[in-house]
């Protein structure tokens, strides 16, 4: 039986993105753990925690220094146990890589979610939904005004919207916090009209629709801030894009054979241009649910990207192994899909002719 | 000279070249004026310091603007000859000695100072000075502030005296027959004129003219001795500013220019470098190279960069030149990587690399002297474009607080400033001069790179 190429294809490209991803959280697990410095401190911790419980314990009161001494470091060895540290980094980070990679992500050092658990599982899913709400919409708002935009302007090439465009790309070099530090200053601070920062206001309104309505107003500001920075840079990338397109020769050929110009557009120009610009969208996408770490510390967004930095301020390692693996995952997944569909899309993908 | 011409057209360049001009220029004189390690010891000073400084004042030119005329800072001192502070010595008995201490300045400001502060020394054996202290209005009220028996080192917060605003408002209360609906502060009475205008807060009128502080010491002993320095707080500082530790911000300021600038530039230029040159050693060997060093930057690609280089920032307190390192090799095998290695697949199946390699060039001769000079001028836009981005990368891990934690850096004014409710207080200066420093570095950068772009690359230039 012969394999079509393009199962072949496939399959070598599945292998080699899982290879990745391995590696990929292996080194991330190395790096959170940093060859067992961070061992260190989480033990130091550990040790202080168990003695400051004992000694403030009324329970133990009667008992003397050495058992005192006995039973802090009975229980340190316990807690040491139930941390995971009986065993050498080396065989501790092969665990970690297994249990990571079969998404069995364990329980925190330190964080706890809101409700109180410690399971990260728990925790990264109640951050996540926050971060996919206000960056998967910033996102899909910035791709699709930027493609309109794009291509109203490759049209319009020349005119004085276009030069516009291209005279504002410019302040696409600032980032999209930092146009929500003067958002905030103008709107929170001088009008006082929209919050400072949050995702509902304080107490959170009980009426579902005034809940929603809270939480739509404190998207704003952030929505503005990544959309005056991002939309003139995107607008004008996709023109550039659409221009080069337009110009290739196949469509002059169409052209000069008197096809209509919307059946050009659609046929000639728009269709060769579909494989790049999925893949923008699908990564961006992707990208989009970890979050942005500083635009959530500037709106003090309870997103992925704040969890992130908290958990490693506080040297959470299951946390952040967590969240990367998700995030490996998730991009795995979306480069496979891609090569789908570039099959798909793409006939000399399809006749396995790029073979790579 | 001809070749310069046609880049003379472009005006944002110039525009921009002129702004990263007054940068360097400012970097250069900072690193000669300030060293390094004083501006680090004074940024990293406690208040002693900067005691002589107000606390969050806005910047001076900012009484260009305004209407209203903001006080400056007043230092009188008994041991700096000035005119205005007059300290003369009479023997009364034996052993004791009076020392009489007039102090005057000129207040033409149009609201109160924001603090007010005595600070004394004193030289005795045994017994301290007693000192009784009053204040002489221009319109001839006078009140007495305190008697207070001083140590060798002493102060008296005179604005912050809880003991002395209670007595200043019950004084108020008195001469107006009115009680005062609010708390009057220890500035505005003593610097505010006294009608109903001061009943509220708002209205509080402030008295111009010569004001006096006399300080009468009583001194056991012959040889005793005491100096004292009163400082009356303005509300405009320097050209930047104070933070709420009192520190001249312009100094963070000013040593954020070259920081900014060397983070940026170095980071940028060595990423494409490195990138470039990864791209151009997979793309000419090909083979079991290439698909080693395609395997590492697919691994670096699932990598999340801001949170790899945060934890490995949070766990060694590192400084802004191994941040710097960190940045670096976390970007080497960044996505430009695949972007130079198509530009080298390309350009190794050319005419004059085939001749190159016809006559018996090496490897390294034909990378070195045939590849990379062909894609060296490529490289200069998007190296002058990412340098905006690594300035602002500084000063985003300066804004999460793991930044360096010495230099003083124009994200870490803009963290200060955020994490101490500059926003909500409506201290507007704070925030926006490091803003406006960043925003113009980054656009100057932006400004030169977009232009080279369509110099270098004139594809785009024809669309």
């Amino acid at each position: 039986m012969k394999i079509p190429p393009v199962t072949l294809l496939l399959l070598k490209r599945a292998v080699t993105i899982m290879i990745t991803v391995v590696l990929a959280v292996y080194i991330t697990i190395y790096v959170a753990n940093m060859g067992g410095y961070v061992d260190e401190i989480v033990k130091g911790e550990a040790l202080l925690r168990v003695s400051q419980a004992v000694r403030a314990n009324p329970a133990y009161r009667s008992l003397n220094e050495t058992q005192i001494r006995n039973l802090i470091d009975r229980l340190y060895q316990n807690e040491l146990e139930r941390l995971g540290f009986d065993q050498p980094f080396i065989v501790r980070s092969i665990n970690y890589l297994r249990d990571a990679l079969t998404l069995d992500l364990g329980r925190s050092l330190f964080i706890s979610s809101d409700s109180g658990s410690r399971s990260v599982r728990i925790i990264i899913a109640e951050r996540l939904p926050n971060t996919v709400l206000l960056f998967t919409t910033v996102q899909l708002l910035l791709f699709f005004l930027g493609l309109f935009t794009g291509l109203l302007l490759s049209r319009k090439y020349g005119s004085k919207l276009d030069r516009l465009v291209a005279l504002l790309t410019p302040m696409s070099s600032l980032p999209g916090w930092f146009y929500g530090l003067f958002l905030i200053l103008i709107f929170a601070s001088i009008l006082r009209i929209l919050p400072y920062g949050g995702m509902v206001d304080i107490p959170p309104p009980t009426d579902r629709l005034q809940y929603a309505l809270s939480v739509a107003r404190h998207m704003i500001l952030p929505i503005m801030s990544w959309l005056t920075a991002y939309f003139f840079i995107s607008a004008y990338t996709r023109r550039t894009f659409f221009l080069i397109f337009s110009s290739e020769d196949y469509v002059e050929v169409a052209r000069a054979r008197g096809i209509p110009e919307s059946v050009v557009r659609r046929r000639y120009i728009l269709r060769p241009t579909l494989p790049p610009i999925i893949t923008d969208l699908s990564l961006t996408l992707i990208a989009s649910w970890t979050g942005a770490i500083i635009t959530e510390t500037v709106f003090n967004w309870p997103g992925v990207g704040s969890l992130f930095y908290v958990a490693s301020v506080f040297f959470d390692t299951p946390v952040l192994v967590g969240l990367v693996v998700i995030y490996a995952y998730l991009l795995a997944t979306t480069v496979f899909v891609l090569e789908f569909v570039y099959a798909i899309l793409d006939p000399r993908v399809r006749a396995g002719v790029l073979a790579r | 000279m001809m070749s310069l011409r046609p880049i003379l057209r472009y005006r944002s360049l110039l525009i921009g070249a002129a702004i990263l001009c007054v940068f360097i220029i400012v970097s250069i004189f900072t690193i000669i004026t300030i060293p390094y390690e004083e501006a680090a010891r004074l940024w990293r000073a406690g208040e002693q310091t900067w005691l002589e400084n107000p606390r969050n004042a806005v910047p001076s030119w900012v009484n260009l603007f305004s209407p209203i005329k903001l006080p400056e800072t007043i230092v009188l001192d008994t041991e700096s000859n000035s005119l205005n502070v007059i300290k003369i010595s009479a023997p009364a008995g034996e052993n004791i000695k009076i020392i009489r201490v007039e102090m005057r300045f000129d207040y033409e400001y149009d609201t109160p100072p924001s603090e007010i502060n005595l600070f004394f020394k004193s030289t005795y054996n045994s017994s301290p000075p007693q000192l009784t202290i009053s204040w002489i209005r221009p319109d001839g009220v006078q009140f007495d502030l305190k008697k207070m028996t001083i140590s060798r080192d002493d102060k008296f917060y005179i604005s912050a005296d809880t003991e002395l605003n209670a007595a200043l408002n019950r004084i108020i209360e008195d001469k107006l027959g009115a009680k005062p609906p609010y708390s009057i502060s220890t500035t505005s009475v003593l610097f505010g004129v006294i009608n109903e205008s001061i009943l509220t807060s708002e209205s509080v009128e402030t008295l111009k003219g010569g004001y006096r502080l006399l300080i009468e010491g009583l001194l056991f002993e012959p040889t005793a001795d005491f100096d004292a320095k009163l400082v009356v707080y303005g509300k405009v500082y320097g050209w930047a500013g104070t933070d709420h530790l009192r520190r001249d911000i312009g100094i963070a300021l000013l040593w954020g220019t070259p920081i900014a600038l060397l983070f940026g530039v170095s980071a940028a230029v060595s990423i494409a470098l490195i990138q470039m040159s990864i791209g151009a050693v997979s793309a000419w060997f090909r083979g079991a190279v290439d698909t080693f060093m395609q395997r590492i930057t697919e691994i670096f690609l699932v990598l999340p960069f801001l949170p790899v280089l945060i934890m490995i920032s949070t766990l060694y307190e590192i400084n802004i030149w191994t941040i710097l390192l960190v940045v670096i090799l976390l970007s080497s095998f960044g996505p430009g990587v695949k972007n130079y290695r198509a530009l080298f697949m390309q350009l190794r199946e050319s005419p004059y690399v085939e001749a190159a390699r016809a006559y018996g060039a090496g490897d390294f001769r034909i990378l070195i002297l045939h590849l990379i000079p062909r894609v060296l001028p490529t490289m200069i836009p998007s190296i002058v474009l990412s340098a905006a981005e690594f300035v602002f990368l500084e000063a985003a891990l300066a804004i999460l607080g793991i930044g360096d934690p010495i230099a003083p850096t124009w994200g870490k004014v803009i963290q200060d400033a955020f994490y101490n409710g500059a926003l909500f207080k409506g201290q507007y200066y704070w925030v926006l001069i490091p803003s406006a420093l960043l925003a113009s570095t980054s656009i100057s950068f932006a400004l030169i790179g977009f232009t080279l772009d369509k110099i270098f690359n004139p594809k785009l230039k024809e669309i």
